[in-house]
């Protein structure tokens, strides 16, 4: 057992960790952020997709030990007391879900797209960009409108 | 996944000596393939030792006509690099269309190529371009390289440390992917370099290799005219659910065409 400290939704975490502990199963099972989700076991479906400092990792490929001292941000650092983040409401307004499942890992995929692409991105970027994230309910239309809206909701934030 | 020794290392040095103290090390660039494949348990490696820790195997830089891509660096960074962008655009590219950007801020051009899946993009580059692999023990050209699926010319404690691209006059990748994985079913990558065209194919058999019959038919030129009469040995082609031999060897012929024309 080794022991791990990261930042995660900027708060000081340490934990016990197994060499094998991957990153997701750290976050689950030793913090409780139960938000990130487990769709595969093959990286293909992005239900984990959290930020790594600032980048979207998928956090079912990504050992906890390889997070020791990292910058860690999770579905749960999102919101804050004045209510959702833009990109949350979005994904509410459009009706950008179904079941939810895969819904923490669209949203964190989609703040990584507005960080590299701005706010006004074009339907062929988001599906282009949303290629690491699979949905079995709502046939993505709705997701691609809510990543539009809210990256231009967070550019007038 | 089996619980294995983790090292971090901060130096070549230290991770060559990490591998010859392990019983049954492994080096784990992104992790990207090695971690889904532990996971499976198709590898149990006693050791993992982790070069993401190692600077000097990260970073990109353009010296004496060659591109030079530190083994770390990610195809992210690959793909973003306005040097890559200007000496290569057609890496640029290739870099890009890796799995997906979440992958990509992990996956490593060092790994890929070293790990050799017979789908993966970059090999085709590094031979089309004549690229050389420079080891933590030497130097290797890109046809001594890749020796068989999965099976490189790397020794158990020998790492990639960076590779390097000669500039071409011009150069293009063309992938028929999987939908799903994003692997290369079929990719082809055509590069004029120095007056000769180079062929490198991916996908389409279990080595990554040049496509000796292809560059004979376009003869030095960027003319794809006599691709369609080359004749590919079936055979030799990989058959899965995806893709039948007889469709890669026909989407082997249409995919360096279709690179052929982006070079022009």
């Amino acid at each position: 057992m080794s022991t791990v400290s990261m930042t995660v939704n900027g708060e000081a975490v340490c934990g016990e960790v197994e060499s094998r502990t991957l990153l997701v199963q750290f976050l689950r099972e030793n913090l409780g952020l139960t938000g990130t989700h487990v769709g595969c076991d093959t990286s293909q479906c992005g239900a984990c997709v959290i930020h790594v400092n600032g980048k979207s990792v998928k956090s079912c490929t990504m050992l906890a030990i390889q997070a020791d001292g990292a910058d860690v941000t999770t579905i749960e650092g999102l919101a804050n007391e004045a209510g959702l983040h833009p990109m949350q409401q979005a994904f509410m307004d459009n009706h950008g879900l179904q079941c939810g499942f895969c819904t923490p890992g669209m949203v964190m995929s989609a703040l990584d797209i507005v960080n590299r692409n701005g706010h006004e991105l074009d339907e062929s970027t988001v599906r282009k960009e949303l290629e690491g994230n699979i949905c079995r309910c709502t046939g993505y239309h709705n997701i691609v409108k809510a990543v539009q809206a809210g990256a231009k909701a967070m550019g007038g934030s | 996944m089996y619980e294995f020794n983790y090292r971090k290392v901060d130096s070549v040095a230290a991770a060559v000596e990490a591998m010859q103290q392990a019983e049954d090390g492994k080096f784990v660039a992104g992790g990207q393939t090695m971690l889904p494949t532990m996971k499976h348990r198709l590898a149990s490696p006693s050791d993992l030792i982790d070069l993401g820790g190692v600077a000097e195997l990260t970073g990109i830089s353009v010296e004496n006509e060659n591109l030079i891509v530190g083994a770390m660096t990610t195809h992210a960074a690959v793909a973003a690099s306005a040097e890559v962008q200007q000496a290569i655009p057609a890496l640029a590219r290739l870099a890009g269309n890796i799995g997906d950007p979440a992958v990509r801020n992990r996956g490593t051009l060092g790994g890929s190529i070293a790990n050799h899946d017979p789908a993966a993009d970059y090999p085709a580059a590094v031979i089309a371009l004549g690229a050389t692999v420079q080891t933590s023990k030497r130097a290797i050209p890109a046809e001594e390289f890749f020796t068989g699926m999965f099976e490189t010319a790397l020794k158990d404690d020998e790492i990639v440390t960076s590779v390097s691209f000669p500039l071409p006059e011009a150069a293009a990748y063309m992938k028929f992917e999987n939908p799903a994985s994003r692997y290369a079913i079929v990719g082809v990558f055509v590069a004029k370099t120095g007056g000769e065209v180079r062929v490198g194919v991916t996908g389409a058999t279990a080595c990554a290799h040049r496509g000796f019959r292809l560059e004979a038919a376009l003869g030095g030129e960027l003319d794809a005219g006599g691709i369609d009469a080359v004749e590919l040995p079936v055979e030799q082609m990989n058959s899965d659910i995806h893709a039948s031999a007889e469709y890669r060897a026909h989407l082997v012929k249409v995919m360096t065409k279709r690179a052929v024309e982006a070079c022009q």
